[in-house]
């Protein structure tokens, strides 16, 4: 068995320990914002939180995260969203960022992460924190917009 | 001609319910028999909402759901849709719902195509006209609902953001006279003396900004469901091992050692390879690692890219099998010219590499099948299913769900990844529900690329230095022979789609010739973000280029005085031109260039001004995109500029470096590491701006991704001097002049 901590909850679950983070999320705990993308850590689109760091759930086995706290889409933007998390998902819905969208919770997870350790990132730094999340329909003008503009809410 | 131009897409229609079912059925590519005519099978309705027609629902709460013919994955053609329902029936836009249609041909054909589908940006376009009357008939019966209620003339009635409201005092919102209103199965006869559709100065909605799109908020907390969300009870996961080689079959097969694997339920044989069947997706890919299967290749491509690049430049260096264009004596022309240029150009085969690979969830059961997916080609994938599955057409059920892109993936000719899904649920006796999952490289191996194609151009200038012959060959595999669309699309061995725009060159050249040679592969092709254009527009464009430069003539300048009876390519090219800041005869400072192109397709218009600075390493940089466009009337100006946003991020990630290539039949590209996608890094700076127009509305999903590409050459050109004819650029090193 295996113990995780996660969004807040303590769950045990029946895995074998070299099953990726992101299979977990997503096939036993049904938390399906966290999305697949490539299984091999070249998109982004399976970001999560680990002790407050992005990390690529795909690429992330079970049994290195029992002592970690994780956290996915569904509490970042969530309820119990920190300011950040609350800025950017204001900030990406004022600027309507979304097109297919699939990309979209690995790249507010990542932008998040970003605002927690940067508040005020200039488009170099965000080119750098966000270049490990790949966009197919190439949203990364707004994506750079809506993080200086949820930079500017938290100035707020 | 492009072939939405020979469809008359969006004729008006009447308003009685009887015109929906005539207009939207007919015999289209011949799909279309015997299938049930409920809509209200949409599994996610709204409870309580009552159904006025196939497109529009109204709540008693007030709350108005769009029925959204049109797969949605990305495009915004839910928000637009919506958008034109909530304008004509005055609805409150807060109050507005979207769900999907099912598959049914017979209420929701896209009307450019006589068939349930979305593609050929098409889906404002052929909707335009169908959406405001379901929306005006709509709001008629409401209307005579109150009037009816109140005792009033319908014609005194007023209706602004979902209320009804008489100049007595008397006022209700839509949701109290629903049910009312639904119930009359006859629909109600609008007032002649009403228009039949807004003004469209009394628009509130359509071309106004501040209207968020309708899956703005899904998107942004992780509850939009995409297929791969799916998890139905007792649902097993499937993943397949394909043939290495396009044509290939399974021989035998060892499953051992997969058998093994926690969660792995079953392991069968279909015709396209091997599926594992287990209780997870991880089970699933780590069953099929462990598999070992012997392949039978003796049918299979078995050619690589090189020698499938040879053949197609061996085909331009002849006389085209067929003619496409034969305007004038271009040959003769060409001989007694003062200056002729030729040029060579290759574009490789491309994946279309959408964020979500291939899935699709299939049930077999009680002689039916069901089918959840983002669906986009719903009445080929309905004939398919029911082929695949034995069952009559009225027993398949096609729910559509959020895309995560497809650029035209989705839309397959022969419901590949459907088929697939539904060929394991049957090979299991459909025991349970099949979610089919492809991997990453199990999309980018799968095939369906954009063909790969070879031009040779040879064009001629006269002494006033303006274009007097153009003869243009082009050769590769053609995406619609042997499809339901080949007696539609191809013509006299022509498939318009692999000569849409160079054959209706828009430029005035007096001696024209598009000569087309099609080439047979292994390989499937298929239509990806702009088909044809995404060659055509390339050589064309830069091939002016070099006629403008060899005229000592200004590209803008040069373009306008050939574009004399064109005048919406002349006025995105005007405006492009204009908001970049262009100067006749300007050179930016050394190491940065500027490019121009402009180009039709799907009956818009786009113009793109693109800036680039050579790094010192020799590499280029795009600064910055200025674009026009002219898409008729825009119903959501935001949504259009997204989509020219993202058609230039898409085609410029193109341009830059992809390819997929193959090695003796065998695809080298896996993942995104060695197909590698636009990165933010990556992005330039796009301003979009937008040509007022009261045309009727024309498409945008595509249009904005053939400039980018030529505009992006010319703008390398005026750095360094050297012309970029083959795509990708890849690691070439430029200098700067």
């Amino acid at each position: 068995m295996i113990k995780l901590k996660i969004n807040g909850e303590e769950r045990e679950l029946d895995v074998d320990p070299d099953t990726p983070l992101l299979w977990v999320i997503r096939d036993e705990l049904k938390l399906t914002g966290t999305k697949f993308g490539c299984g091999v850590a070249q998109c982004g689109a399976c970001t999560v939180h680990l002790d407050g760091s992005p990390v690529r759930a795909c690429q992330t086995p079970i049994s290195d995260v029992e002592d970690s706290e994780i956290r996915t889409i569904e509490h970042v933007v969530g309820q119990s969203a920190s300011k950040e998390g609350k800025a950017v998902q204001a900030a990406w819905r004022a600027l309507d960022v979304v097109q297919c969208g699939y990309c979209q919770s690995g790249q507010m997870m990542s932008a998040v992460a970003l605002l927690t350790s940067n508040k005020k990132p200039s488009d170099k730094d965000i080119d750098t924190a966000m270049n490990g999340n790949v966009c197919r329909c190439a949203t990364y003008q707004r994506i750079r917009a809506a993080i200086h503009d949820a930079a500017k809410r938290l100035e707020a | 001609m492009t072939y939405q131009q020979k469809i008359k897409g969006g004729e008006t229609l009447d308003l009685s319910r009887r015109s929906f079912l005539a207009v939207a059925g007919g015999a289209g590519v011949g799909l279309m028999i015997g299938l049930k005519a409920d809509p209200a099978a949409a599994a996610n309705a709204a409870p309580g909402a009552i159904e006025f027609n196939p497109f529009v629902k109204v709540s008693p709460d007030g709350a108005v759901t769009v029925i959204v013919k049109h797969l949605d994955k990305g495009q915004g053609v839910a928000t637009g849709l919506a958008t034109i329902v909530a304008e004509e029936m005055d609805a409150d836009w807060a109050t507005i719902r979207t769900e999907f249609a099912p598959a049914n041909p017979n209420l929701y054909a896209n009307l450019a195509f006589k068939a349930q589908g979305t593609g050929g940006s098409t889906s404002i376009a052929n909707s335009w006209d169908q959406y405001r009357t379901a929306a005006v008939t709509a709001r008629a019966a409401l209307v005579n609902a109150a009037a009816e209620a109140w005792k009033v003339p319908a014609g005194e009635i007023s209706v602004a953001k979902g209320v009804i409201s008489h100049p007595s005092g008397k006022k209700g919102s839509f949701g109290e006279f629903a049910e009312k209103a639904g119930a009359s199965k006859t629909p109600p006869a609008v007032a002649p003396q009403t228009p039949p559709f807004k003004d469209p100065s009394k628009y509130a909605l359509i071309g106004k900004e501040g209207l968020h799109r309708v899956d703005n908020d899904s998107k942004t907390d992780g509850t939009a469901i995409y297929t791969q969300d799916l998890h139905f009870p007792g649902m097993l996961v499937a993943v397949v091992a394909h043939p290495p080689k396009f044509g290939g079959k399974p021989k035998s097969f060892d499953d051992a050692e997969t058998k093994k694997v926690k969660g792995v339920e079953q392991v069968v044989q279909i015709p396209t390879g091997v599926a594992v069947l287990a209780k997870t997706t991880w089970a699933a890919i780590k069953g099929r690692n462990a598999l070992k299967v012997e392949w039978d290749d003796g049918a299979a491509e078995s050619r690589g890219s090189d020698a499938l690049m040879a053949a197609c430049k061996e085909a331009v260096s002849k006389p085209g099998v067929a003619t496409a264009t034969n305007t004038g004596d271009a040959e003769g022309a060409l001989k007694g010219a003062a200056k002729v240029i030729e040029a060579d150009y290759a574009f490789p085969y491309l994946a279309h590499a959408p964020m979500e690979p291939m899935n699709a969830v299939a049930e077999v059961k009680d002689g039916a099948v069901k089918i959840t997916t983002g669906a986009q080609f719903q009445s080929i994938d309905l004939f398919v299913a029911s082929k695949v599955a034995g069952v009559p057409m009225d027993k398949v059920t096609i729910d559509t769900v959020w895309a995560g892109g497809s650029f035209g993936r989705r839309a397959v000719p022969t419901s590949d990844y459907i088929a697939e899904a539904i060929t394991i649920a049957k090979a299991i006796d459909g025991k349970a529900p099949v979610k089919l999952v492809w991997t990453r490289e199990d999309d980018m191996k799968g095939g369906y690329y954009r063909p790969m194609y070879a031009h040779k151009v040879k064009a001629a200038i006269g002494a006033d230095g303006m274009p007097v012959a153009w003869h243009h060959r082009i050769a590769g595999q053609s995406i619609m022979t042997g499809t339901a669309m080949e007696p539609m699309l191809v013509k006299d061995g022509v498939d318009d789609t692999s000569v849409e725009g160079a054959s209706n060159l828009a430029y005035s050249v007096p001696n024209l010739k598009v000569e087309l040679t099609t080439i047979k592969a292994g390989v499937p092709v298929l239509w990806w973000r702009s088909v044809g254009h995404t060659h055509t527009a390339h050589a064309v464009e830069t091939m002016i280029d070099e006629l403008a430069f060899a005229a000592g003539k200004d590209p803008v300048e040069y373009r306008l005085a050939l574009l004399k009876d064109k005048p919406r390519h002349a006025g995105v090219l005007k405006l492009a031109a204009e908001k970049a800041g262009w100067k006749a005869g300007e050179k930016l400072e050394k190491g940065r260039g500027r490019g121009v192109a402009v180009h039709e397709s799907f009956n818009s218009f786009v113009a793109q001004v693109v800036e680039v600075t050579i790094a010192n390493d020799g590499k280029v940089k795009v600064d910055r995109v200025v674009a026009a466009v002219d898409v008729g009337i825009v119903v959501n100006p935001d949504v259009v500029r997204a989509q020219v946003e993202g058609g230039v991020g898409f085609g410029l990630g193109a341009a830059l470096r992809n390819a997929v290539t193959l090695k003796d039949g065998v695809v080298q590209e896996g993942n995104f590491d060695s197909y590698k996608p636009l990165r933010i890094s990556d992005m330039p700076h796009v301003e979009v701006h937008i040509v007022p127009s009261q045309e009727k509305p024309t498409g945008i999903g595509e249009p904005g991704v053939p400039p980018i590409a030529p505009a992006l050459a010319n703008a390398i050109f005026a750095a360094t001097g050297k012309r970029v004819r083959d795509l990708p650029i890849g690691d070439q090193k430029f200098t700067s002049v």
